[in-house]
């Protein structure tokens, strides 16, 4: 050992040899405990609600422009007045206001504005908005627990109760003729006094389907039949959205944007409007190749009435669709199957939103049995499936 | 030796945070010497192993302190040389009190008698069986289950395909990573030496492609055994044993069934290392590469630790915390298991230390499911979860039974796209329970 | 007005017609059933609970006169009901001992010394899944309430995240003892009222780190007591129910329990409920 000398120690040694600024140790007291997985996606039903709401934009816009003032005072009192039944019943019943935050009712009601036509009274977007929230979801259990689709519930209702109302289609401010003065009045605030009042003057005008509804079928011979209403410009206006009918149904243009914007996002299953529409191209094929004096071409079927909108954004809702992509097939066709039939051979005009309510009473068996087999079922010895 | 991207399997998620880069670049750090270690004594699946040491006795590291208890078990041995203070009980990291061997350090950290060193290329299956066994090796990854088991299928199931799992999926997680890059020729000849004891010259490694070193490092000493390095798609839970052997082999194990039903055997690279040891240096399974890290962590790292290891020393190693911990998780942020002490210690199948901060972590709620069906298109098992959590919300166990709810490997991808943040894995593994009770009955 | 008559005739025929067919069905697949089994029914509580261990009253009685069970199973039926179905069938019946259920714990919220936050299902058996559960002893009450749901007589509070039985609404069938994860309920006969609320068999220093009023096993109670009147388990002491004079309640006044765990039903009840109206 050397001999240590006394010194007078340096500061700057007596600083550097003080012990270094504590470890900081975690104490556990502020534990957490839950079951793995400990972290999620960046994922949450607010989330999906405002995409969809995102997609829904341009179908919004289109309305909008097409039908006036009109459509934006139906669409602002279907999101009030849904949004105040959900709180209300959550008061009632108790419950958080969770469902009122995460823009399901926002949703909801948006999408029962699309439904209806721009010419409604505001009492009957008040009706229908309870209807939607309250017969469509709430009974069931609230969100997740509903078999049918609130929006199409409330539409469907009113439909057979307000037949009057529900059909009376008011003309787009682009359409040509003695109807252009009439469409005009949506668009002044003037002259907006009749609409609030509920009044309806003037003339209304009959969706594309109406059109076909009362126009005479013939079996044989068909040819020509439908030619007021099968016409190229004809096309080009049903694409763009010029004709009558519910707000948020009459531009394709918009509703096909819609649509690649929830696939993109993967918002949706694809299967189900492509399977839809598909069905419903196929199937208007076959009859009018056959038979052309029943129904006129798919292009037709395709672009007018709701089909584009109930195979985009009402038959995907999430709750009543099936969960399996197998399920959503099977789905599609069937929603497909039926439009087809209430419209070619129904006494409604519009088979969309029946076609989309029986098939969401049969979306539970669906998933039943369009489930796919559990990884390793193929292979095994016995047949009984997985053992405990 | 082939390099192919392996076809992958069907469902699954893609961790957007995957925290590796927290840790993958820190070389692996031999942990210092404390003064105490508590041995947990059950370390692995099937019967503990039974104490042949007593309060008072002197062990060297790697003695004998409890022999295997049967046939699915395995011996335990010291992690360092010392006196053992007392038996006691630990919190464990099931949250259950468990035994524990209290071990006094003497800070010599003195090995006893190594077994023999064995000449593997020449002797016999049974012998290497035997000799991994005696070292006490389990399946590191997570699982524990006895090695020596998993290399001994009954007499009819023939096994002709090796797979060693070097995927490691989790997130955070990079103990495996760091062992394939620093230590190449211990996990090779350790899947040699595998393949050895069960007769099978088919032997794969499979590494995710985001570990392309480790992939290169092994390519290049792979040749000389003969061992094929199958590059795999980046996907959770590619490293689960079923997906695993989908992937290279395109086989599936049947429900209910085991690997070696369709001639594979799977081994982590973890335990193929601890093999090298134990047949080649005589050396038994004391310590582990594990994996300090998370976001509260200082520095996170990867540290060999011994076994008996407090939680709390090895977030000392890694240099404490920068703020106060919400989770403590023992394993991976995907499968591991939450504790609610700093008490618990490292076993043989802790592969990380995963602190999280609070806004990191998952808050579940209990609300209603929206039939997004995420969770279906999710499932690597092709089940229905959504599904299944609703029936067995309601009790039905016998319904979840009858849609497969036991195969439910409990990965988690589920629980975590779901946009309702339902708690869907303890949904199942109530129902495992439930059902397991039933059928006791 | 013939049209009137028609219809009344034709809704007359119809009547006929599926009345007859339904009587000829009555007859002809009739069932034989014993009427004894109706009138023992009718005597019995008519609940429904399973406490017997049978599919309902309906089934018991069946198996009182198939499988000559007997009447005293049902842990509902007072001693008059059993006494009256055993004349109405001739038979005789022992007296059975009245039992109810007890939860054998004292960890409240404020008597666990060690907690974290739970985030997960609100249900016991899931809760011991993720670690033990979210309170501190490994052996002790979860508070999540699934022993109180399952009871079909509403006989279970949870009071501060502690199960308690009311012991006058208990009927003893059993649901809360198969549905408890950790075993801590149990039947004891209705005139015990005096119990160790303690279920864990951890040494007496490593529970008072987690609890406030564990049972250290120092054997207060044991020497106050007669013999045989306690029974000891390792590191944890209980009432012994099946021994000729149970424990009295004055032995509560004359052992002060140095941690609480020794009360009388009325007592534990007590205190519970003052801590719930602390917090209410």
């Amino acid at each position: 050992m050397t001999e240590e000398t006394k010194q007078e120690v340096p500061a700057e040694v007596v600083a550097e040899a003080k012990p270094k600024a504590e470890m900081l140790l975690p104490k556990g007291n502020e534990l957490v405990l839950s079951s793995s997985p400990h972290i999620h996606a960046d994922e949450d039903v607010q989330k999906i609600m405002i995409k969809v709401i995102i997609a829904l934009m341009p179908a919004v816009f289109a309305g909008m422009l097409l039908f006036g003032n009109a459509a934006i005072l139906v669409i602002l009192y279907c999101i009030a007045f849904s949004v105040a039944a959900e709180m209300i019943w959550c008061k009632i019943a108790g419950k958080p206001l969770d469902t009122v935050k995460d823009f399901s009712a926002v949703l909801t009601g948006l999408l029962l504005a699309m439904n209806l036509s721009a010419g409604v009274p505001w009492w009957l977007c008040l009706i229908g908005a309870f209807l939607a929230i309250w017969l469509g979801k709430q009974v069931f259990g609230g969100l997740g627990h509903n078999p049918f689709n609130p929006a199409l519930v409330a539409r469907v209702a009113l439909l057979i109760a307000l037949p009057k109302y529900m059909t009376s289609w008011i003309p787009t401010r682009f359409m040509n003729g003695d109807v252009t003065s009439y469409a005009q009045k949506f668009f002044t605030p003037e002259a907006w006094s009749n609409v609030l009042s509920g009044q309806l003057d003037g003339v209304t005008c009959a969706t594309p389907l109406g059109v076909l509804s009362t126009t005479e079928k013939v079996l044989q011979n068909g040819q020509g039949v439908f030619d007021n209403i099968d016409n190229l410009p004809a096309y080009w206006q049903y694409f763009l959205g010029n004709m009558s009918g519910c707000l948020g149904e009459t531009s394709a243009v918009a509703l096909l944007l819609g649509g690649i914007i929830l696939i993109l996002f993967k918002l949706i299953k694809w299967q189900v409007p492509v399977f839809y529409v598909g069905t419903v191209a196929i199937f208007t094929t076959v009859i009018n190749y056959f038979f052309p004096g029943v129904t006129p071409p798919a292009l037709f079927h395709v672009l007018t009435g709701g089909l584009l909108l109930g195979a985009v954004f009402m038959a995907t809702d999430m709750v009543t669709s099936p969960m399996t992509k197998k399920g959503a097939v099977i789905f599609g066709m069937g929603c497909g199957i039926i439009t087809c039939v209430i419209r070619i051979w129904g006494n409604y005009p519009e088979g969309v939103s029946f076609a989309i309510l029986f098939m969401n009473s049969l979306v539970p068996l669906i998933d039943r049995f369009a489930t796919k087999k559990p990884f390793g079922y193929n292979v095994r010895d016995d047949k009984k499936g997985a053992k405990a | 030796m082939s390099k192919s991207k392996g076809l992958t399997f069907k469902g699954g998620i893609h961790p957007t945070k995957d925290g590796k880069s927290l840790s993958s670049s820190a070389a692996i750090q031999d942990a210092p010497l404390l003064e105490e270690y508590q041995l947990i004594i059950q370390q692995n699946i099937g019967a503990p192993p039974k104490l042949v040491v007593a309060k008072g006795d002197e062990v060297k590291k790697g003695q004998l302190i409890a022999e295997a208890g049967g046939f699915v078990s395995v011996p335990l041995h010291s992690p360092t040389s010392g006196k053992i203070t007392k038996i006691d009980n630990i919190p464990g990291p099931m949250g259950v009190p468990v035994q524990a061997v209290f071990i006094a350090a003497d800070g010599e950290d003195q090995w006893g008698e190594l077994m023999s060193p064995m000449d593997w290329k020449t002797a016999e299956p049974q012998a290497i069986k035997d000799r991994i066994r005696d070292a006490g090796v389990v399946g590191m990854g997570g699982a524990a289950f006895p090695t020596h088991v998993k290399l001994s299928p009954p007499p009819e199931k023939k096994l002709n395909c090796l797979i060693l799992n070097g995927a490691e999926c989790e997130p955070y997680l990079t103990a495996d990573h760091r062992l394939m890059i620093e230590f190449p020729e211990k996990v090779l000849e350790g899947a040699a030496i595998l393949g050895r004891a069960v007769g099978v010259t088919d032997i794969y490694i499979g590494v995710e492609v985001n570990k392309m070193d480790a992939i290169d490092t092994l390519l290049a000493k792979a040749d000389k055994y003969g061992i094929k390095i199958v590059g795999l798609q980046v996907k959770y839970p590619q490293g689960a044993e079923k997906h695993l052997i989908s992937a290279i082999t395109k086989r599936e194990v049947p429900t209910g069934g085991l690997p070696m039903d369709i001639g594979c055997v799977v081994q982590n690279v973890g335990s193929a290392a601890a093999v090298t040891d134990a047949v080649v240096e005589g050396k038994a399974l004391i310590e582990r590469i594990t994996t300090v890290t998370g976001v509260p962590i200082k520095n996170p790292s990867n540290w060999r630790l011994k076994l008996g290891t407090p939680v709390l020393e090895a977030i000392k190693f890694a240099g404490g915390v920068v703020c106060e911990p919400a989770k403590i998780i023992l394993g991976g942020p995907m499968m591991g298991f939450a504790q609610k002490s700093l008490q618990v210690t490292i076993t043989k199948n802790s592969s990380g230390i995963l602190l999280m901060k609070k806004d990191e972590i998952t808050q579940y709620q209990s609300v209603a499911c929206i039939r997004c069906g995420k969770c279906v298109d999710a499932c690597p098992m092709n089940l229905q979860p959504g599904s299944l959590s609703a029936a067995i919300e309601s009790e039905k166990f016998d319904l979840a039974s009858k849609n497969n709810v036991m195969d439910c490997v409990e990965c988690g991808s589920c629980a975590y796209v779901c946009p309702s943040h339902r708690p869907l894995v303890q949904h199942f593994r109530r129902s495992k329970a439930e059902i397991r009770k039933l059928t006791r009955k | 007005m013939e049209i009137f008559i028609a219809a009344v005739i034709a809704m007359a025929a119809v009547g006929i017609v599926l009345g007859a067919i339904i009587g000829i069905a009555a007859k002809v697949f009739k069932v034989e059933v014993d009427p004894r089994i109706d009138l023992v029914t009718e005597l019995l509580p008519g609940v429904n609970c399973g406490g017997c261990g049978k599919a309902g009253c309906a089934d018991f009685a069946k198996s009182i006169i198939e499988e000559e069970n007997s009447p005293s199973k049902c842990p509902v039926a007072s001693q008059e009901q059993v006494s009256s179905i055993a004349k109405a069938l001739g038979i005789e019946v022992g007296d059975a001992v009245k039992k109810v259920a007890v939860v054998f714990c004292g960890g409240d919220h404020n008597q666990e010394k060690i907690q974290t936050l739970y985030n997960g299902v609100n249900d016991c058996v899931s809760a011991s899944l993720i670690a033990g559960g979210p309170k501190g002893c490994a052996y002790g009450c979860l508070g999540m309430g699934s022993c109180a749901r399952s009871c079909p007589f509403n006989a279970i509070e949870m009071v501060n995240g502690l199960a308690i039985v009311h012991p006058h609404l208990c009927v003893g069938c059993g649901a809360c003892i198969d549905t408890c994860p950790r075993n801590i309920i149990d039947l004891a006969p209705q005139d015990a009222k005096v119990h160790i609320y303690c279920s864990s068999p951890e040494k007496g220093a490593a529970k008072m780190k987690v609890c406030a009023v564990p049972c250290i096993a120092c054997r207060k109670c044991v020497k106050a007591g007669e013999e045989d009147q306690f029974t000891i388990e390792g590191f944890n002491i209980s009432v012994n129910y099946e021994t000729e004079k149970l424990v009295d309640k004055s032995i509560f006044e004359n052992v002060k329990c140095p941690t609480g765990c020794l009360l009388t039903e009325a007592e534990h009840i007590k205190i519970e409920e003052a801590q719930n109206s602390e917090v209410a």
